[in-house]
């Protein structure tokens, strides 16, 4: 079951269409990645979904029914530019916060307590934000975020900033969110964590989608297979033995045991005919499938899309 | 929904009562007061002044000596002529007197060293003015002339007294009325101008901060707008009511005690209507000032006057601050977009204490009327007691514009918030408030 789905978004500001025509479907418990260049339309999109702003025309549905303003209370929005108030103190403000989102008073607190344990930063409850450090104020940041279990989380960019101990910690808190049940949106430009967190993508770029669909899909679809062999032996052997099954050898070799080989299956042989070839030539150890990475396939798709924009 | 607004009130209104600064302010601000009403009499009695040593060459020959010298200025007649007393540098002036000063043929000149001051030369033209009317009046030679100038001497004493009010508020002291007027109307000024672009830079802070995009994740921006607007006009609503407060505590329980025994038992008489003015010692104005001082359910009355309008006038005001708060990045974009909001307060306190001195004016009233400037223009009327109508008409076109315009700053808020970079024109501000 899809938690948000989006449909024939349109979004014009004075001169130019912020968004046009965009359409997605986020399905419940997933991690569904926004991906595209510096103004491609996501932050609109974002605040369209948070209903900050509304689209000119298009529907946003969220949990079955047409977004309302009642629906943010299950939302949780962690913007790319953060900030807090500087001369709020810690405590006060993540309150604050918790019950602009419809918690209680008395829940609120509880649950910043369990947050601040977990993250074992109760001793900051008192702080001023200005005393804070810029990590230390992220994590206060991510808590406000994730403290009402909104159904719907967005985080834009939210690694930026942290160290990689912070960033493995944050990341492992968005998995098991997701695990509990969360639905998260997340919008990046780094795209070795998309492979690594999410199912489904969308690409956006000026205004318009341009991908969309699953993760493994879609880099599958732009693998055009090749495949990693890798092991123990001479590499001439090997190419020697598949020179009628495969072509455009690629060696990586190593002096000292386990080498390489990235080779395309010709279009008349198959994988099988491949590891019978090889089989009696090396040792091997492994054979992968090459996917394309997503940071390929967004340069790809993303130049095409401009090329085609610049044509008209 | 609402009760979001009024989470987003409380915050702004603690996060401002719970400086020390406010507390400080509100605490002292009546003492500060105090302190400069009375700093001109303290400066006067404890600063001697500089005494001008004035030289004094007599063509007339009847001037010089009769001319007054006091504290601060001191005539002396110079026996030299005019030229060598020009020469002397360790005098203020020399004052020339021609010969025929009495036809006003030729001017009486001052020649000073360093800048003269209007007062000095009033002080010299009225000197001189009484002299040659003495002498005029002495060549009539009337007898026992100065006698009979004292017998002719008057000096009226006006107790004035409302004809139209039927309570026992009767008492009007035309003096107080003008000063309280000009207070009130400053006061008014003041919050209007520190309180507003009190909104607008917290605006501007949260814009700068990013916060807002957090916040208004969780509330509307139209929300947020308000209850920030709010927020302050409660802030400073608190300040006006503690300062309210103590001033009628002031009146209720200091004034009496600090009192003479003469002049409380003359007030008892002026308040039942049996004080004989003639046998009053002490001078009427201050009396009926004081009268009206000690009247407290008079003074909570223009408290809460002032309150209304205050809040009117704050709101009219703060929405417009919140708009250009909204559309700029920071304080030095804001100041151009300012003069929208500060150009028609100054017209207001202009107004304001033109309508303290005449109150009833058709231009007064209309002033008081008019959005913009009924705030400041209305508490300068209202000590002098003005038909309670023409009050309430005044509130209902203030409260009334507050709502056209806070609906048109909401929208522009609602896109400015957005729009960082390029500092905005009139001509954008008007186009985002067009936006669908």
């Amino acid at each position: 079951m899809n938690l948000l789905t989006v449909e024939n978004v349109t979004k014009a500001y004075t001169g130019h269409k912020a968004l046009d025509n965009v359409s997605l479907e986020v399905p419940e418990g997933t991690v569904y990645g926004l991906l595209g260049p510096n103004g491609a339309g996501k932050t609109t999109l974002i605040r369209i979904i948070n209903h900050i702003t509304a689209p000119d025309s298009g529907i946003v549905t969220f949990n079955g029914h047409p977004l309302t303003a009642d629906d943010v209370e299950h939302i949780g929005y962690l913007p790319e530019e953060r900030g807090l108030y500087k001369k709020m103190k810690v405590g006060e403000q993540a309150l604050f916060f918790a019950r602009l989102k419809g918690l209680s008073r008395a829940d609120a607190t509880r649950r910043l307590k369990e947050w601040f344990d977990r993250f074992d930063i109760g001793s900051w409850w008192g702080k001023k934000v200005e005393e804070l450090s810029k990590g230390m104020a992220q994590k206060v940041q991510f808590i406000i975020t994730v403290l009402h279990r909104p159904k719907l989380l967005i985080f834009d960019e939210p690694f930026s900033g942290f160290d990689p101990i912070n960033a493995n910690l944050l990341r492992d808190e968005i998995l098991r969110l997701r695990d509990e049940g969360s639905t998260v949106i997340f919008s990046t430009h780094n795209m070795a964590s998309v492979e690594e967190l999410c199912a489904n993508i969308t690409l956006i770029n000026r205004g318009h989608n341009i991908l969309t669909g699953n993760v493994d899909d879609i880099r599958r679809r732009f693998s055009d297979g090749r495949y990693d062999i890798t092991f123990e032996g001479d590499p001439r052997v090997l190419m020697n033995a598949l020179q009628n099954i495969a072509s455009e050898f690629d060696v990586t070799e190593a002096p000292k045991g386990r080498s390489s080989l990235r080779l395309l299956i010709n279009d008349d042989s198959t994988l099988r005919d491949v590891i019978s070839a090889a089989n009696p030539a090396v040792a091997i150890a492994g054979i992968n499938e090459v996917m394309a990475s997503m940071n390929d396939i967004f340069i790809r798709t993303v130049g095409s899309s401009d090329a085609t924009a610049v044509e008209n | 929904m609402n009760s979001k607004i009024g989470i987003v009130i409380g915050r702004e209104f603690m996060e401002r009562v719970h400086k020390k600064s406010f507390i400080i302010t509100t605490l002292l601000m009546p003492l500060l007061m105090l302190g400069l009403a009375c700093a001109p009499a303290l400066i006067m009695s404890v600063a001697k002044g500089e005494t001008r040593n004035i030289l004094v060459v007599d063509d007339s020959g009847f001037i010089a000596q009769s001319l007054k010298s006091d504290e601060k200025t001191v005539f002396s007649i110079a026996g030299v002529s005019l030229d060598s007393a020009l020469n002397r540098t360790d005098i203020s002036g020399v004052l020339y007197i021609p010969a025929d000063v009495e036809n006003g043929s030729k001017a009486v000149r001052l020649y000073s060293n360093g800048a003269s001051s209007l007062s000095l030369e009033i002080a010299i033209t009225s000197n001189i003015d009484d002299i040659i009317e003495q002498k005029r009046l002495k060549e009539y030679n009337i007898e026992n002339l100065g006698t009979i100038m004292e017998q002719i001497h008057s000096d009226v004493k006006l107790q004035n007294i409302r004809n139209d009010r039927e309570d026992g508020d009767n008492q009007s002291s035309t003096a107080l009325s003008y000063i309280l007027g000009v207070a009130l109307t400053f006061l008014l000024y003041m919050c209007l101008l520190l309180y507003g672009q009190m909104v607008m830079t917290s605006i501007i802070e949260e814009k700068n901060n990013r916060v807002l995009e957090i916040v208004v994740s969780s509330v509307s921006p139209t929300q947020l707008m308000l209850g920030k607007i709010f927020g302050i006009c409660l802030v400073a609503v608190t300040q006006i009511v503690i300062w309210g407060v103590l001033i009628a505590a002031i009146s209720a329980f200091v004034l009496p005690s600090i009192m003479p025994a003469d002049v409380s038992a003359e007030m008892a008489a002026l308040n039942a209507g049996t004080l004989d003015v003639n046998t009053a010692t002490t001078d009427m104005d201050l009396l009926q000032a004081i009268s009206i001082m000690g009247n407290v359910s008079y003074i909570l009355q223009l408290f809460g006057l002032l309150i209304l309008f205050l809040i009117g006038g704050f709101l009219l005001y703060s929405a417009i601050y919140a708009a250009i708060g909204s559309s700029v990045d920071n304080i030095q974009d804001a100041s151009q977009l300012q003069s929208f909001v500060i150009f028609p307060i100054i017209i207001g306190i202009i107004f304001g204490m033109t309508a303290a001195s005449d109150p009833s004016s058709p231009l007064s009233l209309w002033m008081s009327y008019i959005p913009f400037t009924s705030p400041m223009v209305m508490m300068a009327r209202i000590p002098s007691g003005i038909p309670g109508w023409q009050i309430a008409v005044s509130l209902v076109i203030l409260y009334l514009s507050f709502f056209a315009l806070v609906w048109v700053a909401a929208k522009i808020y609602r896109v400015g918030i957005f729009m960082y970079g390029k500092k905005p024109t009139i001509k954008d501000l008007i186009r985002w408030a067009r936006y669908k």
